[in-house]
Parts: structure tokens; C-alpha cells; sequence
């Protein structure tokens, strides 16, 4: 189906990552999310509390992150499609509602504009350093989807791309911005609402008496219903068989948790998404992520105009990870050099997929600024050696 | 000729409320939670509510698990967040009668940040707390409900804090219905049901109501039957009792009754009313669900 005309606002605007995320999510056919002020990201649901009244929806501010992360939940569960956004202190305090909406299939998404951390960290700053929490952040096993804008045109492409994930494969997508992106302002081109192909729910069509709720259909996703419609159906955090009934023991543990993890696993190459440059001749491929990416590129011009064959792969959908991808150009590169802001994290990715068969680097940074693009011209120069 | 009379099968009436195929459930015998949930049925027989458009939304304990054996839409959420998620689900389809069932533990220490925050925003929903004075799921800890002195596994040596007064804490965070009663008030359970149903805004009833295996034995109280005995004997019914003066000590007097019904706009109709003032022929409304 097409976005709602009444929602796009359709035309070149100058807007920064947080604002071009509000728009894309309305453009995506969200009308309900619930927020807690937490900087670098409340100017998102600021933008949204603006808007939504006159689009047909409503925002609520609740009282902490535990309570927005599961009203949303409830909103969904009503028929809503719905978002939060928040920064690394609250993100932390959404892991468990992000299990929750893993645990029951339930489609939403989660932003986190990133900022220094641990704890309060750097409230107004950049950071790169919830990549890891992001994919194991809530307990026990699940997967999730998670995508990496790096600017404010992506902010608003991808937002509509992380509701048609979670609309798609039913599971909580995480849109990891970080400060820089959030922040900076640049050109957004917002496309007629008839070029937005959006993604809808999953309604089934089964009378309440044959319906399941997680029963898997063929490609291992279960038909959706939604509050007030008559199928008198049970949602639970608890382990559960297919009507949705709690099962304690390890056959449904098995049943469920393994369909949880492989409805992503057996879809990745139709989730994964990168970009890249200059790899076709490269011996060395840099590897960034979010605002990191442009400063990659900025060294690997520079890399370049010295004579360096340098590459740049960058994640777009950082989870689930381009496995193939970085596999693939293992056998062919000398090094990878991975430049994120953190003391490492999806480095460990790269290094696992170059499996000792090209060089791994880290071009770390704590975060609070981006990386100069000399530290990462001096990591390129060594491994070129 | 002879015919034998003709016996209809005999059918509990709030048998077709139940998720029969998930009997038996895991209460104790003598465990109070399954007579408040026949209250509840039966207020639901009597509100002649469209069952359709009723949901119900548990948080994690015994009481948690209530959400599970209704057949209605039901939410078996987090620890302490099913006000939540219930406030979501309402805001998001004001034609639904939502109701959150839960435990004195789940809704008032882990999630009472929630409980304050619903009722001083009037949203509009039927909270009923089945209050034990303990954690039973986990094995009997002190709750904030616990009486002063009683026993609990991780206060062996008695409580010492001084224990929430729920129908205080609801009155004085906004709630424009608070009732409490015991498990041996069952049709003044059911009557305050009803009335909560038929009302719109925060509403709490609070129900005393025995854990034979953890906080009775524990305290040397006796079984249900004894608890019974004394709900019956120590239970003052005071409508409109003043709910500053509603405290449950150990073994006191225990006074029950609806406290509080008043009227006030509910978080839906207070958001719909100052945007439609403010935002006048732009106002788009809240659906679009």
C-alpha cells in the first residue's frame, strides 16, 4: 500500500537527523508513540507531538522509558503503528521491553540517538557505543533488526524501511542515529506520498475459530489480530505454544525460541543492506557505520590520492550483520579497517568474518567528537604497508 | 409409562468467562485470587458489557496470571508494567473496557511509578489489586504491603517498614473510584465491579485476600478458612470512610467500603479537549487506528 497523503509532507525541507526521523515515521504511517525527554533525541517526539494531531494519532510523554517502551506495546496490540525513541540511559531501561516485543512478535520501532556513555556519559554528544546492546542488549535469545542512517535523509528513508521491516517480520527494529546525525541539518527531499510503498500489518483473514495467534504461516511469521476484533486471544511474555498459552518445557522452548531466531537468520540476505565505494580494486576496505562512515570517506579520499587502494563498506542494516558480504571480501582484501566510535564493537563482526584470512584493525574513539580523518588515514597507510 | 425427568447438565455460569482448556490453574488450594476472578465474572454477567470489547492486562505473580485463564484479549505483560501497556491499549482504542489485574507486589512496588502516574493522569482504567501482603509466586518476601511485625522469608524476623495504605495512595494520586473489600465480601467484589465498569476514569478496588502457603502458615494464622473467619469478624464496612484513616496493621481491624467516587475527565477526553480548543478545524483526532 501507499503512505497517507495527509501525513507527507511531500518537497525539499532543511532539516536536521531528529526532525527528518519524525517526518519519516509519519510518512511511514505511525500514529502512536509514547517518549521520555532524554537528550540528544527528544526533538523527535517534540516534532511528533507537533504533527500528529493534525494527521490523525497521538503522542503521550510517560513517565520513564520502561513505561513508554511498553505503552507502545499496548498501542500496537490496539492497532497502531507505533515508535519510541530515547538515548543510551533509557535505552538501557528499554531492553526489557524490547524482549517483550521480540518475545510476542509485536512490530515497532525503537530509536536510539546515541551519545557517550556508560551511564550519563556525554547527554550532548556523539557515540557509537550501543551497537552491542542493541543486538544482545534484553536477555535470552532473540533477534532483532537494527538499521544505521548517516544523514538526515536517511533518517527519514530508513525510518520508513524500519516499520516495514517490523511490519514484514513482526520484530522490534532499532534505528541507531547518533548525536551527530541527530543533530546535523542538511537538504531532505521527501517524496510524494504515492512513491512511499509501505508495508501493512498482517491482519489475518481467519475466523476467530480456526485463528492461532502463533501459529507460523510459511515463511515462519504468524498472522496478526488486534484488541476489540473478537478473537478473545492471549499474549504472554511467558513461553508459548502456537494458541498462545504458556508452555514450561524445554519441546516449546525449542519450537519457539528457534522460529524466534530463524524467521531473521533465514531471511538475512533479504534484510541485509550496505553501501559501497571504490571496493572493486581495493586491497584495503574501511568499514563504518553512521556519521564514522563519513569520515571514513573523507580518509579514504585521501588514502586514494596517495596511490592507497582503498575501499569503503559501509553497514546500512547493521543487524543482522552482512555476513556474506564481509566473507566474501575477505578472500580478496589485505585488511579491513574498521572505524567506529567505541573501543570496539562491531569490529568483533568484521574479525569473525575475515576469519584470519584478512587483517582486522580497529580506528577506536570514545566518543564526544567524531574521529579526525588523519587517524584514519595513519590506520590505512600502516596496513598498507 | 414412566419417564424419568429430564436433568440438565449442571453448568458453572462463569464457566463460558473461563479458558476451560487451560484448567486446572496454578493457584493453592485455598489461594484467594480464584473468588476474586468469580467476582469478576459475574460483574461482567451483570454489566452486560460486549465481551468483545473488554481487555484485560496482567503484570507478572500469581494475580499476573489471571489475564490468562479469562477468555477475553488478554495481556500477560512485564513485572510492574501492565498500567502501562494498558494505557497504550486504551489511548489506541478508546471503544475497549481495559482492565488491569493484578497483585500488591507488581503494581505497587515494582510498577507503582505507574500506578501513580495512571491515576494522576485519570486514564481510564479498572485496576484491581489482589493484595496478599506477600509475594507468593516467588516464595513469600516482603512486600510494601506487608503488615508491620508479620513474617516473610526475606523479613524473618518480622517487618519493619511501614507498609503502603492503597486506598490513600490512589485517592491522593487522582483515582476517581478506590473501593476495598475482602475475599469474604464477594457481592460487595462484584458491586464495585460493576460500578467501576460503568464509570470512566482511574478506578481501584483493592482486595484483601489469603496466601494460605506462605503468609498465613508462615505468620501461624491458620488456613483460608480461619482467614475467612477473620476477614468476616475484623472487617468494618465504612463507605466514605476518610481513606487517610484505612491503614492495615497486623491483625488489625481491617476497614473496607467504597471510599472515593468522584468525577473528572479522563486523560482521552482532557487530550481530545484542549487540542480540539487549541488546534481548532486542524485537530485530525486521535484515531486513525
Amino acid at each position: 500500500m501507499k503512505a497517507n497523503p495527509a501525513a507527507v509532507l511531500t518537497g525539499p525541507h532543511f532539516l536536521d537527523g531528529d526532525q527528518a526521523c519524525c517526518e519519516g515515521a509519519l510518512a511511514a504511517g505511525a500514529n502512536f508513540a509514547a517518549g521520555y525527554p532524554i537528550t540528544p533525541s527528544t526533538e523527535v517526539v517534540e516534532r511528533f507531538a507537533a504533527r500528529i494531531p493534525t494527521v490523525g494519532g497521538l503522542f503521550i510523554q510517560m513517565e520513564d522509558e520502561l513505561a513508554s517502551s511498553i505503552a507502545i506495546l499496548g498501542a500496537a496490540w490496539a492497532g497502531a503503528k507505533v515508535f519510541t525513541v530515547t538515548s543510551g540511559p533509557g535505552f538501557s531501561l528499554m531492553m526489557e521491553h524490547i524482549g517483550l516485543a521480540a518475545m510476542t512478535e509485536t512490530p515497532c520501532v525503537f530509536v536510539d540517538v546515541q551519545r557517550g556513555g556508560p551511564s550519563t556519559g556525554l547527554p550532548t554528544l556523539p557515540g557509537q557505543a550501543d551497537m552491542m546492546q542493541a543486538r544482545w542488549g534484553s536477555h535470552g535469545d532473540y533477534q532483532i533488526i537494527a538499521l544505521c542512517p548517516n544523514s538526515p535523509q536517511e533518517c527519514f528513508d530508513l525510518m520508513i524501511d524500519a516499520f516495514n521491516l517490523s511490519e514484514r517480520y513482526r520484530v522490534p527494529v532499532l534505528f541507531m542515529m547518533d548525536e551527530c546525525v541527530g543533530h546535523m541539518t542538511e537538504k531532505v527531499l521527501i517524496p510524494p506520498a504515492d512513491q512511499l510503498e509501505i508495508f501493512p500489518r498482517r491482519y489475518t483473514s481467519l475466523p476467530p475459530a480456526e485463528y492461532r495467534p502463533f501459529k507460523p504461516g510459511p515463511d515462519q511469521i504468524p498472522e496478526m489480530v488486534k484488541a476489540g476484533d473478537g478473537y478473545r486471544f492471549h499474549i504472554t511474555g511467558l513461553t508459548h505454544d502456537e494458541r498462545g498459552y504458556p508452555a514450561m518445557n524445554w519441546r516449546a522452548q525449542d519450537k519457539l525460541v528457534r522460529r524466534l531466531v530463524e524467521k531473521i537468520r533465514n531471511n538475512v540476505d533479504h534484510i541485509v543492506r550496505y553501501e559501497e565505494r571504490d571496493v572493486d580494486d581495493a586491497e584495503i576496505v574501511v568499514v563504518a557505520y553512521g556519521i564514522t562512515s563519513r569520515v571514513a570517506l573523507r580518509a579514504l579520499q585521501m588514502a586514494r590520492a596517495e596511490g592507497i587502494r582503498a575501499g569503503l563498506h559501509r553497514p546500512i542494516v547493521v543487524w543482522p550483520f552482512p555476513e556474506k558480504r564481509l566473507r566474501a571480501l575477505a578472500e580478496k582484501v589485505k585488511a579491513f579497517v574498521v572505524v567506529e566510535m567505541n573501543y570496539g564493537q562491531m569490529v568483533y563482526e568484521v574479525e569473525r568474518y575475515a576469519a584470519g584470512k584478512a587483517r582486522t584493525v580497529l580506528v577506536e574513539h570514545g566518543g564526544g567528537t567524531v574521529h579526525d580523518p588523519d587517524d584514519v588515514l595513519q590506520a590505512i597507510r600502516e596496513v598498507a604497508r | 409409562m414412566s419417564t424419568a425427568p429430564v436433568v440438565e447438565p449442571a453448568v458453572n455460569p462463569v464457566e463460558p468467562f473461563l479458558r476451560t482448556d487451560r484448567m486446572p490453574h496454578i493457584w493453592c488450594p485455598g489461594c484467594g485470587i480464584g473468588t476474586t476472578v468469580n467476582c469478576f465474572a459475574r460483574a461482567l454477567v451483570e454489566s452486560k458489557l460486549n465481551l468483545d470489547k473488554v481487555a484485560i492486562v496482567s503484570g507478572i505473580g500469581c494475580t499476573g496470571r489471571v489475564a490468562g485463564y479469562l477468555n477475553l484479549d488478554s495481556f500477560h505483560t512485564t513485572h510492574g508494567r501492565a498500567i502501562p501497556f494498558a494505557t497504550g491499549l486504551k489511548l489506541a482504542n478508546p471503544e475497549l473496557t481495559v482492565v488491569v489485574y493484578s497483585g500488591d507486589g507488581d503494581l505497587i512496588a515494582i510498577g507503582g511509578n505507574h500506578f501513580i502516574h495512571a491515576a494522576r493522569r485519570n486514564a481510564d482504567l479498572k485496576v484491581i489489586c489482589v493484595n496478599n501482603f506477600i509475594y507468593g509466586m516467588t516464595g513469600g518476601q516482603v512486600a510494601p504491603t506487608t503488615p508491620v511485625g508479620a513474617v516473610a522469608t526475606t523479613s524473618p524476623y518480622g517487618c519493619f517498614e511501614r507498609p503502603f495504605n492503597l486506598p490513600y495512595l490512589a485517592e491522593s494520586s487522582g483515582a476517581v473510584y478506590v473501593a476495598r473489600w475482602t475475599v469474604f465480601h464477594v457481592r460487595h467484589i462484584t458491586r464495585s465491579m460493576v460500578e467501576a465498569f460503568n464509570k470512566k476514569g482511574f478506578c481501584f478496588i483493592e482486595i484483601i485476600t489469603p496466601c494460605p502457603t506462605l503468609y498465613l502458615r508462615r505468620n501461624r494464622l491458620g488456613d483460608s478458612l480461619d482467614a475467612m473467619r477473620f476477614y468476616k469478624q475484623k472487617s468494618v464496612i465504612k463507605n466514605g470512610a476518610n481513606t487517610k484513616d484505612v491503614d492495615i496493621g497486623f491483625q488489625s481491624e481491617i476497614v473496607v467500603g467504597k471510599f472515593v467516587d468522584i468525577e473528572r475527565p479522563t486523560l482521552l477526553e482532557s487530550m481530545d479537549q484542549q487540542l480540539r480548543q487549541t488546534l481548532k478545524d486542524r485537530y485530525a483526532g486521535p484515531g486513525g487506528h
